[in-house]
């Protein structure tokens, strides 16, 4: 207890500069945990929204689809297994037939993606229900993305080409029974919904599909013949490594403030000992050894990690929670990010992630105070009394 | 001189390198100390006597030759063996006072008694001792900033004896101090050596001093030119 006792008493009475040193760490200790938290926050918000609107509990991919390679559509349907249309018929699953196909909007050709969905469903967060208004006109359900991009909006008429299962031309007109706004990009994006049946009618694909989206919570069954399950570990796979890589490059700034906190630290301690030699000679002249004079003054540097989480505590709990309260509203800029973000969003702050900045924050700390120190080791009291450093 | 001897120096050298030359601060010193004595080292500066005092503290080793101090060879013992002689065995005075800003009188008399570890009711009771020898047991929750010269030398000389060394080495202790502060600290001293049998070593050219040693060992380019008792007198 003598030393620790000792240590703060020093850094104590050091006033000023201790306090800055601390200041500063502690600034970056809650700017780790706050950007931390944004990305924590953000990672389970752009996970919840796209198992909402696209992912669900899992898909059944027909065996030929692969979301990365649009000419694997021309093959990727088939007839929608016993097993999944007993689970579609319980509200269990949705059947979707994605087809490629070309608008003409404004007479300019564009390649999109024609989805089809039961109006009725309620698997995915997408407002199927808007396609069931219309009777005598196909009617379409797009993104506000898309209605931007395509220059489309409620109530316009678009022409829509595709191929049927023989390979043969067909066009028709579809009206746009509704423009939706939604986080997730890829229910958006170059993509027009309208009826599953209509669209498999006009495909002469009835009755099939392209994935089959299981209800959240739902349990799988046993992939049927020609069609694969993937679970949502699976399809957030992408997503999560993308936001995985937007945080490392959040981090590089708190990183550097961590760097700028231990440089002043490191300069502490260098100044220290070169300023504190004559007090390290008495302190072995009373009989301290020079491993405790170590301890002593790398437990001084220490405790500054320690001083910080404290003073972080005061003023960075309740920023913080208001933070997580009350959620940040997200400039427009943020679509360009890549992935699904609410309107508002919440940072999350985890047990762990507290702990382990407290940790790291101590460790690195530590260290960098003991680095400097090991100048003492070969330190001769009587030099050190005169007031020598060899 | 009286009963058993404490210290024992035997053709003892000291030489710093200085690069290009070597500077011999101390040349074939060979003396011995016995228990209760008050000795000073006394000389021009430079003459080595703060080197000697260090290596009799443990807190420098000699270059050649042999120094034994309490029964044990200063060149050969390891850092913590000397760290631990110099915490139960010696207590150091010096001319700078070296007390530890950050706590009080109290605790900086208490330091060396908490480094060895000792409980604190018998804590409580010899820092309290020491601090009454010295006259200073009001001041105990004083810091050092608020002391005067000689109250510092005098916590010091509390913090020195307050183990119950057998050895205090204070070198040049009233450097810093007025006249009336160095005789009211030599005469505290000289009490202590009176009363408990410490043995007191002093390096220092201060008349003021050398006016109360019991003996006088002159040095010269680091060899002693003479080791002379001298009649007790009463300075001041
Ligand atoms: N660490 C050192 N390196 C080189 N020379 C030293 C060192 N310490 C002392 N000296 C030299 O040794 C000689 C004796 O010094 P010192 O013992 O301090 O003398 P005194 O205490 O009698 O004034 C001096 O010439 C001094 O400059
Ligand atoms: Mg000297």
């Amino acid at each position: 207890m003598l030393i620790p006792k000792l240590a703060l008493r020093n850094i104590l009475s050091a006033g000023l500069r201790t306090w800055l040193s601390v200041l500063a760490l502690s600034f970056s200790f809650v700017a780790i945990i706050f950007l931390q938290g944004v990305y924590d926050g953000l990672n389970d918000q752009v996970e919840r929204a796209t198992v909402e609107a696209q992912y669900g509990g899992g898909q059944y991919w027909q065996k030929a689809y692969d979301p990365y390679d649009p000419l694997s559509l021309e093959d990727a349907h088939a007839p929608i297994p016993p097993q999944l249309q007993e689970l579609t018929a319980g509200g269990g699953a949705a059947p979707i037939l994605i087809r490629t196909a070309t608008i003409y909007p404004q007479g300019r050709f564009r390649s999109i993606l024609l989805k089809g969905i039961d109006p009725d469903q309620k698997v995915l967060s997408v407002p199927s229900t808007a396609l069931r208004s219309l009777e005598n006109v196909i009617p379409g359900l797009i993104g506000s993305r898309m209605a931007k991009s395509a220059g489309l909006k409620k109530g316009d008429v678009v022409t829509v080409q595709w191929r049927d299962v023989h390979g043969t031309f067909d066009a028709r007109d579809v009206t746009i029974a509704e423009v939706f706004r939604t986080n997730v990009q890829d229910v958006d994006n170059d993509q027009i919904w309208i009826p599953l049946e209509r669209l498999q009618a006009f495909t002469r694909m009835e009755n099939q599909a392209t994935i089959v989206v299981l209800k959240k919570d739902v349990l799988p069954v046993t992939d049927p013949p020609g069609w694969e399950f993937k679970d949502s570990g699976f399809l957030l796979r992408d997503l999560r490594s993308l936001v995985k890589m937007k945080s490392v490059q959040g981090s590089v700034m708190y990183l550097l403030l961590l760097f700028l906190a231990m440089l002043a630290i490191f300069d502490t301690q260098v100044l220290s000992i070169w300023r504190r030699r004559k007090e390290m000679g008495t302190l072995m002249a009373l009989g301290m050894t020079r491993t405790q004079v170590i301890e002593l003054f790398t437990m001084e540097g220490a405790l500054h990690g320690v001083l910080a989480a404290l003073v972080a505590a005061i003023y960075g709990i309740p920023l913080l929670a208001y933070a997580a309260g009350r959620g940040f509203d997200l400039p427009i800029a943020t679509d360009n990010f890549g992935f699904a973000i609410g309107e508002k969003l919440f940072p999350a702050y985890s047990p762990a992630l507290v702990a382990g900045t407290t940790l790291l924050v101590c460790i690195v700390t530590t260290i960098v105070s003991y680095l400097p120190t090991r100048k003492i080791a070969d330190l001769k009291p009587a030099d050190a009394l005169r007031g020598r450093l060899s | 001189m009286e009963n058993s001897v404490l210290i024992r120096t035997h053709d003892l050298d000291k030489i710093y390198s200085l690069g290009l030359t070597d500077l011999k601060a101390l040349d074939r010193i060979t003396l011995s100390v016995a228990r209760g004595e008050f000795v000073g080292f006394v000389g021009p500066s430079g003459s080595g006597k703060t080197t000697l005092l260090n290596i009799i503290g443990s807190l420098d080793v000699p270059t050649s030759g042999s120094a034994e101090v309490l029964g044990r060879r200063i060149e050969s013992l390891s850092h913590k063996e000397s760290a631990g002689l110099r915490n139960r065995h010696i207590g150091f005075i010096f001319q700078t006072f070296n007390l530890l800003p950050v706590y009080t009188v109290y605790e900086n008399v208490e330091f060396p008694l908490l480094l060895q570890g000792m409980e604190s009711s018998r804590r409580k009771q010899l820092v309290g001792d020491a601090l009454e020898w010295v006259g200073l047991a009001d001041r105990a929750d004083s810091r050092p900033a608020q002391l005067s010269g000689g109250q510092s030398q005098r916590v010091a000389i509390a913090r020195a004896i307050v183990k119950q060394p057998e050895i205090v080495l204070a070198d040049e202790p009233t450097a810093n101090l007025d006249a009336a502060n160095s005789h009211h600290i030599m005469k505290t001293m000289a009490q202590l050596n009176e009363d408990l049998k410490t043995t007191f070593i002093f390096a220092t050219h201060d008349e003021k001093v050398i006016g109360y040693l019991k003996r006088k060992i002159t040095l010269v380019d680091g060899k002693i030119a003479k080791d002379e008792t001298v009649e007790k007198t009463t300075a001041g």
